[in-house]
């Protein structure tokens, strides 16, 4: 009973904040319902028992990338209202296709149902949650077999790290920099120069 | 009604899906909205995989949730360094003006 209504609590929030996310007026708001519809998806599944899932969407999508999100909004300086022109332009046309797909896949959640030798081919159960921890549940199968597919993983996030660096690193050539080694080899004999001045002339 | 079962997951995650479908369509000309669109729809299909991970009593579905999540982090952070490049040469984010490509 009370799982129920936490779920529709849950479920209600997180589709009417995707709603508002794609339909904000300012961007910077947009990004907060997105962090919304993030911490209400991590409470969805909290409810199936993903524990470590939920944290870690809670750490990576709202600590990392809803916040980057953020930041690019904030940073770019563009007129989010002319990018918006047009709107309701492709409304109908967007209202239609997204309409065709809901009615796919209500026909194929209506007609669907498991294979009967489905329960059979599961590779790992799930362990009672009051004996094994789902994280330590989800480490244990981590690390030993799927320990390359988690490896390749890593390599993904380097990939992208070093992307990213690449991307957006440039070689500011209108700024002035301090050069310690130039500061340290200065010597008396190149940025001194004695003149001896008639007095009442210039140099 | 008031037992949760798969069907009511199924549910939400093809209602989320379809809204970043339709956000796409709706905000064709901001890249920045395109992208949170993608998230969106990424998230409806780990939901999917959540929800069939308990139903079938199978952890795999978590943990491919997880290499989900991964290749969507590093898809935000590799497109909104696009977007910032393409910020910087052309002064502009809008969709319709990435044509430098085009012959």
């Amino acid at each position: 009973m009370i799982q129920a209504l936490v779920f529709y609590l849950f479920a209600a929030i997180t589709v009417a904040s995707a709603v508002m996310v794609i339909s904000a007026r300012n961007p910077v708001h947009a990004v907060l319902f997105l962090i919304l519809a993030f911490f209400n998806a991590a409470g969805l599944f909290l409810l199936v028992g993903a524990e470590f899932l939920a944290m870690v969407l809670v750490v990576v999508y709202v600590g990392a990338v809803a916040v980057l999100f953020l930041f690019v909004v904030m940073l770019l300086d563009i007129n989010f209202l002319k990018l918006r022109e047009g709107f309701l332009q492709y409304l109908p046309i967007g209202g239609v296709i997204g309409l065709i797909l809901l009615a796919e896949l209500a026909l194929v959640a209506g007609s669907w149902s498991f294979a009967p030798d489905a329960p059979l081919s599961v590779g790992t159960h799930v362990p009672d949650p009051t004996v094994v921890t789902n994280t330590d549940a989800l480490g244990r199968l981590i690390y030993t077999d799927y320990f390359y597919l988690f490896q390749i993983a890593g390599l993904i996030l380097l990939v992208a790290m070093i992307g990213t660096i690449l991307l957006t690193l440039r070689g500011r050539t209108d700024v002035r920099r301090q050069s310690i080694a130039e500061q340290v080899a200065r010597t008396k004999a190149d940025s001194v120069e004695i003149r001896k001045v008639a007095s009442g002339g210039g140099i | 009604m008031l037992e949760i079962g798969l069907a009511h997951y199924l549910t939400v995650g093809a209602i989320l899906f379809t809204l970043g479908v339709f956000g796409i369509f709706l905000n064709r000309k901001n890249v920045i909205t395109i992208l949170m669109s993608i998230e969106l729809m990424l998230l409806a299909v780990n939901l999917n995989f959540v929800a069939f991970s308990h139903f079938l009593n199978d952890l795999g579905g978590q943990i491919f949730a997880m290499f989900v999540l991964t290749v969507a982090a590093a898809e935000a952070a590799i497109g909104l360094a696009i977007v910032v490049v393409f910020f910087r040469n052309r002064g502009t984010i809008a969709v319709q003006d990435a044509n430098q490509m085009k012959g």
